[in-house]
């Protein structure tokens, strides 16, 4: 807000790398993201050793050559297990994002332009909104068993109504415009309107709104994991690292501080991008943010 | 009014009976609510008791409705580890629970919307970037990220205050202050981001009325302006984010208790986890959806008798 009007034409005229050096905050949070994505992705060549390896000789060892953040009380690499659960993190946080995007997209235009079904489907909606969302993912956790499917799925179902919302909000303003009131006039079916003419309008918005959805999903992975309602114990992520490492913290600091710096960075990362994302994709949201 | 208070109360209740029906159908969507409710331990006879006994013989509406009927009668079940009522065990936790969220709200209203308003008033400046860097980071940094980096510094290596525990401020009001200070605090965070983003939003908003053009032309201080005519006019979405935020700030309840180990609800929904004690989580649930409800609808008739542009 504060740019000079000159710069803004040509930033939305050129494209990306104008925009990234306007705001470099941006650029930096795209490529500690990459980084990140690139080491889950690549976990195994990252100088790690097998996560789950216990070894009880090495246990609650500090930082040192051979193991660079040190070990936990069961004598397990800190780094490995942290290049390791950015994996659970990174996964979750995408499954989830598309996953709750692509179902609240369907059930939001459908809702929205379809009358009679709006009524009910967003009186559920109202529903499950009034359900804390951590503990709606709790209990459908405990009722399902954890593995990683059932706690992407919990996570999931409390994000669907926010793009629901969203969604139907775009309908119904869109569905009122003349273009789409000229195709309906000359025929055209349903779910061709739905596709055509009003899902281009709801691309932008819910772009942004996917990353504020993949932060949150990250977010409640890890208190999920930390209450032992989440990712089983088994399997190394931040959330866990950060429930086991809190019982020795006071002896071993850095079993609970490289999860948390890395949890921390990483939704950090995922929220500037998203509100980078806002004020070159939604101006008018900008706005009011 | 009246008729407008009415109907916004009777708004609220297809929206508890959604949230009744979703608690209803998690457990038996996710197959043998009996086996469910029984545990992993318990023999097939056991099961087959549970399940008589919960009349999950009858048909899925006579249930349903059977359960609608034991709930308005304030029944929310009984506790499978513990034996007691889940109405019971919830009056017994409910008093940390309800101070820290109580404690919690009151500072983190006094500290954001000064900061959205200066914010606002000073918007591009280094006090809003300062005031929005806040903002990220609080949405980002996890709960319990927070909560032991703050009992690192402030209990362990500074002590200055107690690393966990809890103390009715009935009984001892100051111990009561020192023990909670950390845990408002770590959830404070969170709910000042919020609050003090969406301060600062609509008091930008405002601060482009007329009306507040007039206010400085007529000499006003810009502390009046700012405070008085600004910030009251930006007051419905400030508040409407305050009651909507208590949502966000269950989620933290339940985290924050863990760590600082004070016996609230969250422990009990973190104790019911572990031990699968289904009806308490059950209960909770329909409890906090009441509280999130109830307080949302008082804000919206608040709006309603204060706010005379609002008529719904």
């Amino acid at each position: 807000m504060s740019a000079p009007a000159v710069t803004l034409p040509a930033a939305r005229l050129t494209g990306l790398f104008p925009f990234l050096n306007r705001y470099p905050l941006v650029a930096i949070a795209g490529i500690v993201l990459s980084a990140i994505m690139l080491a889950a992705v690549l976990a195994p060549f990252m100088f790690t050793r097998d996560p789950t390896a216990i070894m009880p000789l090495q246990r609650l060892k500090p930082a040192s050559e051979l193991s660079w953040l040190g070990t936990d009380h069961l004598g397990r690499d800190v780094w490995s297990r942290l290049v390791y659960g950015a994996r659970v993190s990174v996964l979750v946080g995408l499954s989830v994002a598309a996953l709750s995007i692509g179902l609240g997209l369907v059930i939001g235009l459908v809702a929205g332009y379809i009358r009679w079904l709006d009524a009910i489907v967003m009186r559920v909606m109202d529903g499950l909104m009034a359900i804390p969302g951590i503990l709606l993912a709790i209990a459908l956790v405990s009722v399902s068993g954890a593995s990683l499917m059932t706690v992407i799925i919990a996570i999931m179902v409390p994000e669907i109504p926010r793009v629901v919302r969203l969604v139907r909000s775009v309908v119904l303003t869109v569905r009122e415009e003349p273009y789409v009131e000229a195709a309906v006039s000359v025929g055209t079916k349903l779910p061709l309107i739905l596709i055509r003419h009003i899902l281009p309008n709801c691309i932008p918005p819910l772009i942004v709104q996917a990353t504020y959805v993949c932060a949150s999903a990250m977010l409640t992975e890890a208190i999920l994991s930390f209450l032992g309602a989440g990712t089983p114990p088994s399997i190394p992520s931040w959330g866990n690292m950060v429930a086991e490492g809190r019982l020795l913290f006071q002896i071993a600091p850095w079993n609970l501080l490289w999860p948390g710096v890395a949890l921390a960075v990483t939704i950090l990362s995922v929220n500037v991008l998203g509100d980078g994302l806002r004020d070159r994709l939604d101006p008018k949201l900008a706005k009011r943010m | 009014m009246i008729s407008l208070i009415a109907t916004r109360i009777l708004s609220a209740i297809p929206v508890m009976g959604v949230v009744a029906l979703i608690v209803f159908f998690m457990l038996r969507l996710s197959g043998d609510p009996a086996a469910i409710l029984a545990g992993d331990t318990a023999s097939s006879e056991q099961v087959d008791r549970i399940r008589v006994s919960l009349g999950l013989t009858k048909p899925l509406y006579e249930q349903f409705f059977g359960w609608i009927v034991q709930l308005l009668r304030f029944d929310l079940g009984t506790s499978l580890f513990t034996g007691l009522p889940v109405t019971t065990l919830i009056a017994q936790r409910i008093e940390p629970t309800a101070m820290l969220a109580l404690t919690t709200i009151i500072f983190s209203v006094l500290v954001a919307v000064p900061m959205g308003v200066l914010a606002a008033w000073k918007s591009g400046g280094w006090i809003d970037r300062l005031v929005m860097v806040v903002c990220v980071l609080g949405f980002s940094v996890p709960v319990f990220v927070m909560g032991y980096f703050l009992i690192f510094n402030f209990a362990i290596t500074l002590r200055w205050f107690p690393v966990q525990g809890y103390t009715s401020p009935f009984t001892d009001f100051g111990r009561f202050l020192t023990q909670i200070t950390l845990p408002t605090l770590t959830l404070s965070f969170i709910y000042i981001a919020l609050i003090a983003r969406i301060t600062r939003a609509s008091v930008i908003e405002v601060l482009g009325e007329d009306y507040i053009r007039t206010a400085r032309a007529k000499g006003q201080i810009e502390l009046k302006v700012l405070f008085r005519h600004a910030l009251k006019n930006a007051a419905v979405p400030i508040v409407t984010v305050i009651g909507l935020g208590v949502a966000l700030l269950i989620g933290g309840v339940v985290v924050t208790e863990s760590v600082y180990n004070i016996p609230g609800l969250g422990r009990l929904v973190v104790d019911a986890i572990t031990r699968r004690d289904y009806p308490i989580i059950q209960g909770l649930i329909l409890f906090f959806a009441l509280i999130y409800v109830v307080l949302n609808l008082i804000i919206d008739i608040v709006y309603t008798l204060v706010d005379p542009r609002i008529r719904y």
